[in-house]
C-alpha cells in the first residue's frame, strides 16, 4: 500500500483522516460536502487513491456504503457534514446496525468551542446515533484522530460487524498534529470468542450424531464469516437439510439437493414446516428474528436447539437454546466437521420433497405460468438470463419477497437486501455501492414503484459515476405489501396505498438512463436481454399485475404451523 | 418499598458519556433502574457502577451480555445478593418542635445506629447506613415526625 505520511509528520487533522482511510484499505467513499467537513474535502484533493462518490442525499451515501460493504466484505465509508448531513445518515446507520454491516461514517461537527451552543448546523449526532451504531466517537483534537480511526475500522468488522460513526469538530480537522498510527487493538481483541471449546464441540456433535430429524437454519453470519462451504460440508456429511434465512440466502447454492428454502413470514413451505418436526435444530449465524420464528412459543416445539452465534447477547435473547455456543460460524463449523459421523437420512429428506412439491403445485407453477405478467416471472427470467450468477440487490416489500423466492442463487454472497430494518429505498443506492465496490459483479437492483421514489435522486449519481447497474422496477402502482395486508386482513380497505406515479420512462430520459417498459412475458424476455447487452445503467419498468399477493404467508402473531400456502386456504380459515 | 432486586456491577472506562451509554441501554431494553451508585474503583481510570433493577434471571443475564458489548465497558456481571456486602446511605432532615420530640428522635437514631450530623435550632439532620430493609424501617419509624427532606443513595456493594 502506498502511504503518504511518515510517522511523526506534522500535518492538519483532515490529512490525517485521509491517511487513516488509505491505511484502512478504503478505496471508495460515499459522501456529501458541507460547511463542517470542507477541510476533509480539501485534504481529499491530495488523495486521488480515495475515490469519492458524490451522492445526492446522505441517506444514499449510507445505503451505498452498505452495498459496498456487502459486496467487498470491507467497511463502507461515508462522509457527511454536520447537522442535517449527519442526521440524514441515521436511517442507513440503523439499517446497518440491524443487518450487521460494517461501516464507518465520518461526520463534520461545528468547531469545539461552539459545541452545545446551538451553532449553525449543529446537531448532537453522538447522542442521536448512539442507539444505531456499534460505537461512536466525538473527536475534538487532531491528536486523537489516528487512534480513533484505527479503533473504528477494527470495531466495524470485529466480531459481529456494525456501523461506527466518528464525529469530528472542524477545529480538529484544521489543527496540526503529529501523525501517529498504530493498528494494535489488543485490548478489544481479547474480548472476542471466535472458537468453540472442545466440550462444546463434543456436545454439538453428540446431539447431531444422534438426531433423527436434524435441521439447519443458517443466516447472515455464514456470509459474514466469509464461507459457505464448511456449512455445506457439515450438511452433506449427515444429510442435514439446510434452510437459509433471508439474509443468509446464497450462502450455499440453491440448486443443491439439501437446500430447502427460506423460512419465515413469506418463506418456503418446507422451511416453515420442518421446524415443527425437527428434533435437533442447528441454528448458525442467525438470531431467531420474529419474521423467521413467527410466534416464538409455537416454533420448533420438539427440537433441541443448538445456537451458534458470534454475538454472546444473541444466545437466549429471542429463543432459549438447549445449547448456546459463542463463536464464528466458519470456525465452529470447521471444528465440528471432523467430529461428525457420516450419515444418510432418506426418510427425513423425503418429507421435504413432499413439501417442495406442494409449494411447486400451489404456488410456483401458478405464478410462473400466469397469463398476466407477474413479478415472479420477471425475477425468474432475470435468473435464467443471468445464469443464476448475478448479484441481486432487493428493496423492501413484495419485490423483496419475489427476489428472495424466485431467484435461484447459485453463486456465493449474491443476494443483498435490507432485512432487519426493512428500509424502502435501500436497493437503488445499495446496488450502486455494490457495483462500485466490486465492478466484476453483474448487479441487478429489484425495486418497487414505491421504494424507488424514496431514493430516486441517486439515479443521478449512478449516471454521473457511469455505474453499470441494471434496475428492475416492478411497477404495480401500489404499495404492494401494505395493499396485500389490507386486502387479506383489513377487509380490503385500500387506505393510502394507490400511487399515481410519474412517467418512469420520461424520468429515465431526464436522468439520462436508458430504459424500456415491459408489459408481458415476451417483452420481459426481450427487455432483459437488451438491458444486459447495453453498456451503462439500464432501467426496465415491468408493469406487473396490480393486485398480486405473495404466498405462502404466516399471518402476523400466528405460529409457523398456521402458514397458509394459497389464497384459497386463507379464505377457508 | 423495596422489591426483590438484582445487582449488576459494571466496571467501565472513566470517560465522557459512558454512564449515558449504560443508562441508555437499560432504557432501550425496558428496564427501570431502581438505584445506581457510581464512583471511582481501586484502579485509576476505571469507574465502578452498582445498579439494581427488577427483572427475572434470564432478562438480567441478557442485559449483562448487552452491557458487556459496550466498547467502554471492561466487565459487567450480575451477582446474587448473598455474595455481596452492601450498604445504602440515607440522609434525613427532620423538623424538631421541642426538646421532648428531640429526645424521641435521638432514640430512634440510636436504635438504627445512625448519627445526628447537624443540629440546627429547629431541625436535626441524620445519617443512617444499612441495607434497604433497614433504611425502609428507619423511614417508617421517622414518618411520625415532620420529615423535611429524605434522600438515599441506593445500593453500593463489594464482593464478600
Amino acid at each position: 500500500m502506498k502511504t503518504r505520511l511518515k510517522q511523526g509528520q506534522k500535518v492538519q487533522g483532515a490529512e490525517i483522516i485521509c491517511e487513516c482511510l488509505l491505511r484502512a484499505g478504503v478505496t471508495v467513499i460515499f459522501g456529501y460536502p458541507g460547511g463542517a467537513n470542507i477541510p476533509i474535502y480539501d485534504a481529499l484533493y491530495k488523495y486521488p487513491e480515495l475515490r469519492h462518490i458524490l451522492v445526492r442525499h446522505e441517506q444514499g451515501a449510507a445505503h451505498a456504503a452498505e452495498g459496498y460493504a456487502w459486496a467487498t466484505g470491507r467497511p463502507g465509508v461515508c462522509f457527511a457534514t454536520s447537522g442535517p448531513g449527519a442526521t440524514n445518515l441515521i436511517t442507513g446507520l440503523a439499517d446497518a446496525m440491524l443487518d450487521s454491516i460494517p461501516m464507518v461514517c465520518i461526520t463534520g461537527q461545528v468547531p469545539s468551542p461552539l459545541l452545545g451552543s446551538d451553532a449553525f448546523q449543529e446537531a448532537d449526532i453522538l447522542g442521536m446515533t448512539l442507539p444505531v451504531t456499534k460505537h461512536n466517537y466525538l473527536v475534538t483534537r487532531a491528536d486523537d484522530i489516528a487512534d480513533v480511526f484505527a479503533e473504528a475500522f477494527y470495531l466495524a468488522v470485529a466480531g459481529r460487524p456494525g456501523p461506527v460513526l466518528i464525529d469530528i469538530t472542524k477545529d480538529a480537522q484544521v489543527d496540526y498534529a503529529e501523525f501517529r498510527y498504530k493498528e494494535n487493538r489488543d485490548r478489544l481483541k481479547k474480548r472476542l470468542k471466535l472458537e468453540a471449546t472442545e466440550e462444546e464441540i463434543g456436545q454439538i456433535s453428540s446431539l447431531l450424531n444422534e438426531a433423527l430429524r436434524p435441521l439447519i437454519v443458517a443466516g447472515h453470519g455464514i456470509l459474514l464469516s466469509g464461507d459457505g462451504k464448511t456449512l455445506l460440508s457439515v450438511a452433506e456429511k449427515q444429510d442435514i437439510p439446510v434452510t437459509l434465512t433471508q439474509l443468509g440466502l446464497s450462502a450455499i447454492p440453491h440448486d443443491h439437493r439439501l437446500f430447502m428454502g427460506m423460512p419465515g413470514m413469506h418463506g418456503n413451505v418446507a422451511a416453515n414446516r420442518a421446524p415443527l418436526e425437527t428434533d435437533v435444530l442447528l441454528a448458525v449465524g442467525m438470531r431467531f428474528h420474529d419474521r423467521v420464528t413467527s410466534k416464538v412459543s409455537a416454533y420448533a416445539p420438539q427440537a433441541k436447539i443448538i445456537h451458534i452465534d458470534i454475538d454472546p447477547s444473541e444466545i437466549g435473547k429471542n429463543v432459549m437454546p438447549h445449547l448456546g455456543v459463542v463463536g464464528d460460524a466458519k470456525a465452529v463449523l470447521g471444528q465440528l466437521l471432523p467430529k461428525l459421523k457420516s450419515r444418510k437420512n432418506p426418510g427425513w429428506l423425503k418429507k421435504f420433497e413432499a413439501w417442495k412439491s406442494e409449494e411447486q403445485k400451489k404456488v410456483f407453477t401458478r405464478e410462473l405460468l400466469s397469463p398476466k405478467l407477474k413479478s415472479a416471472q420477471v425475477i425468474d427470467e432475470i435468473a435464467r438470463q443471468t445464469g443464476f450468477q448475478a448479484t441481486i440487490v432487493a428493496d423492501v416489500g413484495q419485490n423483496q419477497m419475489y427476489a428472495a423466492r424466485y431467484y435461484q442463487y447459485r453463486k456465493y454472497n449474491t443476494h443483498f437486501t435490507s432485512g432487519g430494518l426493512g428500509t424502502m429505498g435501500f436497493a437503488l443506492p445499495a446496488g450502486m455501492g455494490a457495483k462500485l465496490g466490486d465492478p466484476g459483479r453483474e448487479v441487478w437492483i429489484v425495486i418497487g414503484d414505491g421504494g424507488i421514489q424514496m431514493t430516486l435522486q441517486e439515479l443521478a449519481t449512478i449516471v454521473q459515476e457511469k455505474t453499470e447497474v441494471k434496475i428492475a422496477l416492478l411497477n404495480n402502482n401500489y404499495l404492494g405489501m401494505v395493499r396485500q395486508w389490507q386486502e387479506l386482513f383489513y377487509k380490503g380497505n385500500y387506505s393510502e396505498v394507490k400511487l399515481k406515479n410519474p412517467n418512469f420512462q420520461k424520468l429515465c430520459e431526464g436522468f439520462g438512463i436508458s430504459s424500456l417498459k415491459a408489459e408481458n412475458l415476451k417483452e420481459t424476455k426481450e427487455a432483459i436481454n437488451i438491458a444486459r447487452k447495453s453498456q451503462g445503467p439500464f432501467l426496465i419498468e415491468f408493469t406487473v399485475e396490480a393486485e398480486e399477493n405473495v404466498f405462502p404467508m404466516i399471518p402476523a402473531g400466528a405460529g409457523i404451523g398456521e402458514m397458509v400456502v394459497s389464497l384459497e386456504e386463507l379464505s377457508k380459515k | 418499598m423495596t422489591r426483590q432486586l438484582s445487582n449488576i456491577i459494571i466496571w467501565a472506562e472513566n470517560k465522557t458519556g459512558v454512564f449515558f451509554r449504560i443508562l441508555w441501554l437499560f432504557r432501550r431494553k425496558q428496564f427501570n433502574i431502581e438505584s445506581a451508585t457510581v464512583g471511582h474503583s481501586e484502579t485509576p481510570g476505571i469507574t465502578r457502577f452498582t445498579i439494581t433493577v427488577a427483572g427475572n434471571e434470564n432478562q438480567i443475564a441478557n442485559m449483562v451480555k448487552q452491557i458487556t458489548k459496550l466498547v467502554n465497558v471492561i466487565k459487567a456481571e450480575t451477582v446474587a445478593t448473598d455474595m455481596l456486602v452492601y450498604r445504602e446511605l440515607a440522609l434525613m432532615k427532620v423538623a424538631v418542635k421541642n426538646s421532648r420530640e428531640k429526645g424521641d428522635i435521638l432514640r430512634v437514631i440510636e436504635h438504627f445506629r445512625g448519627r445526628a450530623i447537624n443540629m440546627a435550632k429547629n431541625t436535626v439532620t441524620i445519617e443512617v447506613t444499612g441495607d434497604e430493609n433497614k433504611i425502609d424501617a428507619f423511614y417508617e419509624n421517622m414518618k411520625d415526625f415532620a420529615v423535611l427532606e429524605f434522600v438515599r443513595t441506593g445500593r453500593t456493594a463489594l464482593f464478600k
